[in-house]
This record gives C-alpha cells, structure tokens and sequence, in this order.
C-alpha cells in the first residue's frame, strides 16, 4: 500500500463558479482553495445565499466549475463523484419507499444482493436509533426522523466522504441540538471525512474540527479556524470559555 | 371509548348508502310523476318498469352483452392504444424540450381537432369494423394522458434527481425506481379521465357507423321508436363507464397508499 497519509482526501483549488443568468452573470465562488484530510470533520460556516450549496454540488460533481479545480481520493471530479453521500437540506426521502427501502436505495442501485443489503440496512438503521420504524412511511415520520434516514441513507454505502448540506437547518431548535450529538455519535463510530455547511455557530463548534467561514457572494474564505475543544464532547462543552471564545471569533468573521 | 368509536364509523356506512338510495328512489318518483303529470306517450319517455323490462328481455335473449362486449373491447383497445402511445410520447417529451418544441403544433392540434369530427375520416379509411372504433377511442383519450404523463415526470423533485445522479442511477434504474413510481399519482389521472372518455370516443365511432356495439344498439331504437331500447343501452354504458373509472380507482388505492394522509 502506498503511504499517502499527507495527501489530503479532497483538494479544492481555486474554485470559481458563475450561473450564466441571461445578460448577468451570477458569481457564486470566486477563488476557493481548501483541502480536507481523510477522517476531519470541517464545517462551513456562513450567511444564507453565499454559494455554500454550490461549493457541495460542485465537490459532489453534480455541478461542473467554471474555473479550477477538485481532487478527491487523488483524481479529479469531473461528473457524480464515486465514494460521496449526500445528505440533503431537506431529508429528500422517496415518499413511497418506507424507512428499510429508503435507506437500502444506493445498495439496491449498486445491485448488492438482498440478503447483504438487508444486513447493512438494519445495521444502519439501529445506528441511527430508528428501530421499530422499519416499515413507516416518510408523511408518518418527523422532521428530525426523516433526516436520521437521509443520514443512513448517505451512509449505506460505505462513503469516504460525507457532504452535509444544512441538514438540521430546518429543524426546531431543541431537535436540532440532539441530532447535532447524535451526528456526533454517528461520526466518532464510522470516522468518515466530513464537510458540513451550517449557519448555526454553536453547532459547528460543538462538532468540528475546522471551521471555515464564508464571505457573502461570491463566496470566499474569510477566516479557517480550529476548534481545539478536547473529544469526545459532550454537551457540557457548550458552556466552557473556550467554548465561547471561540463562537465570538466566528460571530465576528461572520459580520 | 372503542365501542362508541365503531358505532359512530357503523352509523357513518349506514349513511353512505342511506342517502344515495333515497336520491334515486326520488329519481324514479320524479319520472313516474312527469310521465302521469303531462301524459307523456311511452314512445317519448318510458315508464321506469317499461325500461326495467327491456333490460331484462334484451339481457335473456343475450342482446345486451353481446353489444356491450364489443364496445367494451373497443373501448379496452382503445384505451390501451391510446394511453400507451401518450405515455410513449409524453416521457420523451418530458425528457426532452427540444422535442417537445419541436411537436408542440401537433400536440396542440391533437386537442384542438374535435375528435367526433374525424370519426367519420376513420370509419371511411379504416371501415365500419372494430379498429375505427378503437382509433376514434385512442384519439380521445391521447391528449389527457400525455399532458399528465408530461407534468407527472417533469414534475419529479430535482433533488431526487441529483440524488439518484450521485448514486450513479443508470437511465433506467432513474426511471424505475424514481421517474415511474413519482410520475404514477398523475399517470393513474389521467387513466381515470381516459377511462370515461374512452367509452365516449366508442359511442361516437357506433354512431358514425357499425353494425353492432353499444352507440349501434342506440341508434336502432332511436329508428324504431323503441325509447327504452335506448335507455337500457345508455344505462349499460354509465355502468361500463362507472366499472372502468371505479378499476381505476382501486388501482390508485392499492399502488398510491403512500399518498393518504394519517389522520
């Protein structure tokens, strides 16, 4: 096995995308340039319509860029990445496809047999705490179960990066907080590489490695910070002084 | 608390059925009172018995379903015809808008021409048989079925789309387990309003011309002052047409559950 433990798991240089908008041009990012190493986690963090669901569309290869260029695993992305979940800002579940079936989509699309399939599904399920909803529809289930799915859903089929785009950005604000250490948990079990957009200070602290904060539009870097608050947090963190350090040093960037 | 429960759900069924019952024995009032209130001649307006009679001679001698078969197969044939090659079309206009610039005029036309105005074209180019009957059916029921065949699959989530994009669908896999199954509330629509339309589209064609089928049999009585001749031919196609809209339904109930919503 060749050592590439310094080469990052995506590289993302000098990234620019411009919606061709009729006579206006529309630019979303101008000039990104970050890296992810394999097992970080990385939050994005900045005011709403600053191109932050471009950047994921665009890593997840679903959006080509119009200057510059994305390496993930060492290649560069051109077209639907391979190795990528993606969790949406809503749960975007198939509403006719219960809880088991939705989540055992991106297997049924791979072709794994039943039986594999069925294993990893109920795997995924429990790790997400949705045992017993097995057979519930998505119109039976709440905002915060429905995103549980999508999570395992992202995760069934064994991603080595995980792009989350606000997922809890609709959710109430005591859900939101659960699920964020639920994410928590789910993250420290499976150690994927992720990279989340929140517009939500405490959240991105309480789970990640590396913050980076975003510009309006067009979107650029305005502060990378680390968040050097000791794993594995729990709660109790929130209401540290460093804690609160840090989530000024973020209010004040965001401004 | 459970009993009240089913005895208010029992009460409900009673009702369903109560008031539908008593709006058609008011029906049948309402004509034996015209007919004796205006002494309206039996070769006008027969007699609710008069009709139940017919009914019953032309369905012992066979007559009935014999006519009813035939316009029922057209209509099935036609149904399928039609609704298949609007589906067809509908998809690859919903994918393409290319396409579907290029075929608007003729979509357009499609509706425009008034179908019972070309019956007779068809009857003259394809004959008095059954296939002019079951065209004139496919034309009718094309257009509904393709306008929502088109909305149903433009109106798939594109987020879905990105997300079977990501997970490297295949183009059919896109099809079949997103495109179908969320384009399918909206193709059973337009099955529903093809069913009924079909059956006018059957009737039409008889009336232009035929020598058998259910338009046919109306024709006959209408030559022979037979009025309740008529009237059993126009019951068996509101019965033809409520069992086809009704199978549509119960399709819609079985394959759309995901839809309702809990109360």
């Amino acid at each position: 096995m060749i050592d590439n433990s310094g080469a990052p798991l995506l590289a993302v240089r000098d990234l620019h995308v411009t919606f061709e908008d009729g006579p206006t041009a529309l630019r979303a990012l101008a000039g990104l340039s970050f890296e992810l190493q394999a097992g970080e986690f990385v939050a994005v963090l900045g005011p709403s319509g600053s191109g932050k669901s471009t950047l994921l569309r665009t890593l997840a290869g679903l959006l080509p860029p119009t200057r510059g260029q994305v390496t993930f695993n060492g290649q560069a992305v051109k077209g639907p990445a391979e190795g990528v979940g993606y969790v949406f800002q809503n749960a975007n579940l198939m509403p006719w496809r219960s809880v088991k079936a939705n989540v055992a989509l991106p297997l049924e699309i791979e072709g794994l047999p039943a039986g594999e399939s069925e294993a990893i599904t109920a795997e995924l399920i429990e790790l997400v705490g949705l045992q017993g909803f097995e057979e519930t529809l998505p119109r039976d289930l709440s905002g915060g179960m429905a995103q549980r799915v999508a999570i395992a859903r992202a995760l069934a089929y064994d991603p080595a990066l995980l792009l989350l785009d606000e997922p809890f950005g609709a959710l109430d604000a005591i859900t939101r907080e659960r699920m964020g250490l639920e994410l928590l948990r789910i993250w420290e079990a499976r150690r994927k590489t992720v990279l989340m957009i929140t517009h939500d200070i405490p959240e991105a602290l309480m789970l990640a490695d590396r913050v980076l904060v975003f510009s309006e539009r067009p979107a650029r870097i305005t502060l990378e910070l680390a968040v050097s608050l000791p794993r594995p947090r729990r709660d109790e963190v929130r209401y540290t002084v460093e804690f609160a350090t840090l989530a000024r040093r973020l209010r004040e960037a965001i401004r | 608390m459970k009993a009240d429960n089913t005895g208010r759900r029992g009460r409900q069924k009673q009702g369903q059925w109560l008031w539908p019952l008593l709006s058609i024995l008011l029906g049948v009032g309402l004509w034996y009172g015209l007919i004796g209130l205006f002494q309206i001649q039996p070769f006008i307006l027969p007699a609710p018995h008069t009709v139940w009679q017919r009914l019953v001679t032309t369905l012992a001698t066979g007559m009935l379903q014999r006519h009813a078969w035939v316009t029922l197969q057209e209509v099935l044939a036609g149904l399928a015809l039609g609704g298949s090659a609007a589906m067809l079309v509908g998809y690859a206009l919903a994918k393409s808008r290319w396409l579907e610039r290029f075929l608007a005029p003729y979509v357009v036309a499609s509706q425009a021409v008034p179908t019972v105005a070309i019956a007779p074209l068809l009857v003259i180019w394809f004959g008095p048989g059954l296939l002019s009957k079951v065209l004139v059916c496919a034309l009718i029921v094309f257009f509904p079925i393709l306008i929502n065949t088109l909305l149903g699959v433009r109106g798939v989530p594109e987020d879905l789309r990105d997300l079977l994009r990501s997970l490297h669908a295949s183009r059919f896999q896109t099809f079949w387990l997103l495109e179908l199954p969320a384009a399918l509330p909206a193709l059973l629509g337009g099955l529903r309003i093809g069913a009924t339309l079909a059956v006018i589209g059957a009737v039409v064609g008889e009336f232009v011309g035929a020598d058998r089928g259910l338009g046919y049999l109306i024709n006959i009585g209408r030559g022979q002052y037979d009025v309740a001749l008529v009237f059993v031919a126009v019951f068996a196609l509101v019965v033809m047409a409520l069992g086809l809209y009704g199978t549509v339904a119960l399709l819609e109930r079985s394959w759309l559950g995901w839809q309702r919503r809990t109360e």
